[in-house]
């Protein structure tokens, strides 16, 4: 086991793990929406760019989850660099998220709320304008409807279609700001894996993929 | 190796030298005139092909027998076609002609092929010096480059390998072979060669990284994804020389210890994908690629693989995905490739320019390169230099030549007795430079604390009609544009710089703009996951930096200094400059937005104007009539006359 010092506090982890596994099985949090329990260093996504930390002897703040634990490091996830920077990347993650918690399948479930609530922010995304982008929802999928401007474009669904499909369904499509996620198929046939798997609707954090019988 | 196998790979080398000799000889000595034609991409573009035919069809009429020689490019863009002509029997040394179009192509082989005059109206020089023609060499464009990497660009032809190796071509592999790839590491680390792609890593270091890794199916990629815009050096390099970049690629293969190799080259470079095709192809059949090489018992060969059109691919994890097969999106790094690369391997990517400067410092040493350039960054840099500059192109120079040498004496300056404004370097990753930054010389470092970067050598230069929002908004579009996607800063936070920098353009800015401008740009820097974001906010930083007071004048006055954002800028006709008579501006205007009055000059339909600027360009000169102006509001109304009834 490594031993390592997070925000004052002496905590264990297996050799290998990331900073941000370790962290979180200490029950301290680290804001995170792309990672999943079973990456390591090497294979995190480090794209939702919410998990930053300070760690003794890095000259900038560093993604938690790309850091591999090593004895006596001194882990700070509570400073103001961090937090600036957290709060930067929610906020502009909230500034082209169309915020309607209302009707979202995904209220008081959503891990956009759990993360203001944390930073102690609202779901406001001052000072940047929302931009959101046309479409409002992509019904072409048989078993659900995507929903583009609930989309934090975390790539969970992706990740998760790949990892259980030797054909996976999911893949991000266009660029810069009109990147999506997308699916591709050959018949507009329900592929028969996807209801029984609907590991892409459950591992969504923010109510985008929502099967269609629920509309 | 044992001594043995050295002169058996010396034997075999000797031998494919001399054939390629004994053929430069037979061309050189040859009575016939030859006709060397730029055919590289730029020459293509500018009817290089053309000319080449008009040249065979008036050989052919006139029954003049000479040798139509095409080569790459000479780097002298402005001068396109470029036609350089030796006529042994006519007395004269080889001459340099520019612009050839094939009217000119005509004419020069009925009156210097045939008659023995060489127009002496049409020359821009000799090739070499004599007593007779004043030489190229007393141009600054010619005799302040210093050639190490485009050396033979533009004297031999691509598409023939004999051509490379009769000019020694090869024989820095050969004496590669005879090495230790130890003592080719310590001779490139002691060279002080950094990588020529942008970031500046250190060529040598790198190599020893992969050599270390653990692993034995080593890689080299040759990144020719180039996709600065304005930027074309990797292209040309490869349509005009491309087995200097073949043989610094093989020498990079011993030195790690790899087997195989990949040229990513995009796309959109078709001749560049053709000629290097056609040189990977000719190198294995000489045995210079493939099993055995030249009796040494190493084994390397060559693919190629065709990047889709991706400007994030040119960063290495993202070029390594697609190469994999999938969507070409960047990973963090560490892990590096050249420890975790394509399919695992160790990989080492090097830039075309790279490559193509190693096989030079295996053949005259590292205390030569060293001798060249500044103690920090030795050796040359290539830039493309586009823009306002008088002749734009491609240049070799010395590392530590100011900027000002750069464009004022080699490029000559700017045209049109234009102000000076500003120089774009390094492409959407690199910064705007001010005329206070003149005296900087290129130079990695001193480039990255002026705050743009060396980049992969695109330059942009701009004159007093640019605007610097303008500018910054048009890299963002870029960026924004080819960004991937994948991580939060990058994906929203350069939509938001853009969307500040658009409303700034049309004179919608608001106080705080520029502040939150300089933020969000840090925030983006800092948190992007990678080297396409991180450096995607240096347009605007360095602009509003260096250009302030242009971002204020948008946002407080709603006037753009360069009068080139068209929302905050009218068109007029000086009346007291305008001639009666002439319709240029009204004839040419595509909206009639320009119309007679009653005094029979012109004036401009405010409402109607698109402010395409056309009439501008077809105002004769001697009037000069047509004013630009900004704010809009500032334009004098002129009413139009009511339609007369015919």
């Amino acid at each position: 086991m490594i031993i390592l010092t997070v925000d004052g506090r002496s905590i264990q982890a297996p050799a290998g793990s990331s900073v941000l596994s370790a962290c979180l099985f200490a029950d301290i949090f680290i804001p995170h929406l792309c990672w999943l329990e079973s990456d390591t260093v090497a294979d995190a996504p480090a794209a939702c760019r919410l998990c930053f930390v300070e760690i003794d002897g890095f000259s900038e703040p560093v993604t938690a989850c790309t850091v591999t634990v090593e004895n006596g490091m001194m882990v700070h996830t509570d400073t103001e660099a961090v937090r600036s920077l957290q709060k930067t990347a929610l906020k502009l993650l909230l500034s082209v998220h169309k915020v309607d918690c209302k009707n979202c399948p995904a209220d008081k479930a959503c891990s956009l709320q759990d993360i203001a609530k944390f930073l102690g922010i609202g779901l406001g995304c001052k000072p940047f304008e929302r931009v959101l982008k046309e479409l409002d929802v992509d019904s072409r999928h048989p078993a659900f409807d995507y929903y583009p401007n609930r989309c934090v474009l975390c790539g969970l669904c992706v990740r998760i279609c790949r990892d259980r499909h030797e054909q996976p369904m999911l893949s991000f499509a266009g660029r810069g700001f009109n990147t999506v996620v997308g699916y591709f198929a050959e018949t507009s046939d329900t592929d028969p894996d996807c209801l029984s798997c609907r590991g892409c609707l459950d591992v969504c954090p923010t109510g985008a993929l929502v099967e269609k019988s629920q509309v | 190796m044992t001594e043995n196998v050295k002169s058996r790979i010396e034997a075999a080398y000797q031998a494919l030298a001399e054939e390629a000799r004994d053929q430069k000889e037979t061309f050189d000595q040859s009575p016939l005139p030859k006709i060397h034609i730029g055919m590289a991409s730029c020459g293509i573009a500018s009817g290089a092909l053309e000319t080449q035919a008009a040249f065979e069809a008036a050989l052919k009429d006139r029954g003049v027998e000479a040798h139509v020689h095409t080569v790459g490019c000479l780097g002298h863009c402005y001068a396109e076609p470029v036609v350089i002509i030796d006529h042994p029997d006519s007395g004269f040394p080889p001459i340099l002609y520019p612009e050839v179009t094939p009217g000119k192509a005509k004419m020069l082989v009925k009156l210097f092929l045939e008659g023995g005059d060489p127009r002496f109206e049409h020359i821009m020089g000799a090739t070499v010096e004599n007593e007779m023609i004043p030489s190229v060499m007393e141009f600054a464009r010619f005799n302040r480059e210093k050639r190490v990497v485009m050396e033979r660009c533009g004297k031999i032809d691509p598409e023939k390998i004999n051509e490379y190796i009769a000019q020694g071509g090869y024989g820095a592999l050969v004496k590669g072979l005879g090495r230790t790839p130890e003592s080719i590491i310590a001779e490139i680390e002691a060279s002080g060669l950094r990588g020529r792609g942008g970031a500046g890593f250190p060529t040598g270091k790198k190599w020893q990284f992969a050599r270390n890794a653990a692993g034995s199916d080593k890689l080299i990629i040759c990144n020719a994804d180039e996709g600065d815009p304005g930027a074309y050096m990797d292209r040309t390099l490869l349509e005009s020389n491309p087995h200097q970049v073949i043989e610094g690629m093989m020498i990079a293969a011993l030195a790690v210890g790899a087997t195989r190799g990949l040229f990513y080259v995009r796309a959109e470079y078709p001749l560049a994908v053709r000629i290097l095709t056609t040189a990977v192809d000719q190198a294995r059949e000489l045995g210079l690629l493939g099993t055995d090489i030249l009796g040494s018992g190493l084994d390397f060969d060559i693919d190629l693989f065709q990047g889709s059109g991706a400007f994030v691919c040119g960063e290495e994890t993202a070029l390594i995905r697609s190469v994999e097969g999938f969507r070409g999106m960047p990973r963090h790094r560490p892990p590096y490739p050249v420890e975790h690369g394509l399919d695992g391997r160790p990989t080492v990517i090097n830039n075309v320019k790279t490559l193509a400067t190693i096989p030079p410092i295996v053949e005259k040493g590292a205390d030569w390169f060293r001798g060249i350039g500044t103690p920090g960054s030795p050796g040359t840099a290539v830039f493309s230099i586009v823009g306002n500059v008088t002749h734009p192109g491609l240049v070799e120079i010395p590392m530590g030549v100011t900027l000002r040498e750069l464009i004022f004496d080699i490029c000559g300056g700017i045209p049109k007795q234009k102000k000076f404004k500003a120089v774009q370097i390094g492409g959407p990753s690199g910064g705007c430079l001010s005329a206070d930054f003149l005296d900087t010389p290129v130079d990695f470092d001193e480039l990255r604390q002026a705050g743009a970067m060396m980049g992969s050598g695109g330059m942009v230069v701009m004159d007093e009609d640019s605007c610097m929002v303008d500018v910054s908004r048009y890299f963002l579009d870029f960026t924004q544009k080819e960004s991937c996607g994948k991580c939060t800063f990058c994906r929203v936070g350069t939509r938001h710089l853009l969307n500040i920098l658009q409303r700034l353009t049309r004179g919608e800015g608001k106080e705080g703009d520029i502040k939150q401008l300089e933020t969000l740009s840090r925030a983006v820097q800092q948190g992007s996951l990678c080297g396409l974001g991180k450096t995607a906010p240096n347009p605007i930083l360095t602009s509003v930096a260096y250009f302030k007071e242009e971002y204020e004048a948008h946002i407080q006055e709603g006037r753009c200094p360069g009068c080139a954002c068209r929302t905050l800028t009218a068109f007029y006709i000086d009346l007291d400059k305008c001639a009666r008579g002439c319709d240029a501006c009204v004839a040419c205007c595509p909206v009639d937005a320009v119309f007679t009055t009653s005094t029979r000059k012109k004036g401009i339909d405010q409402e109607l104007c698109v402010k395409c600027g056309e009439c501008m360009v077809a105002c004769p000169p001697e009037y000069d009539a047509v004013v630009k102006i900004s704010p809009a509001h500032l334009a004098p109304i002129i009413e139009r006359p009511s339609e007369k009834k015919s």
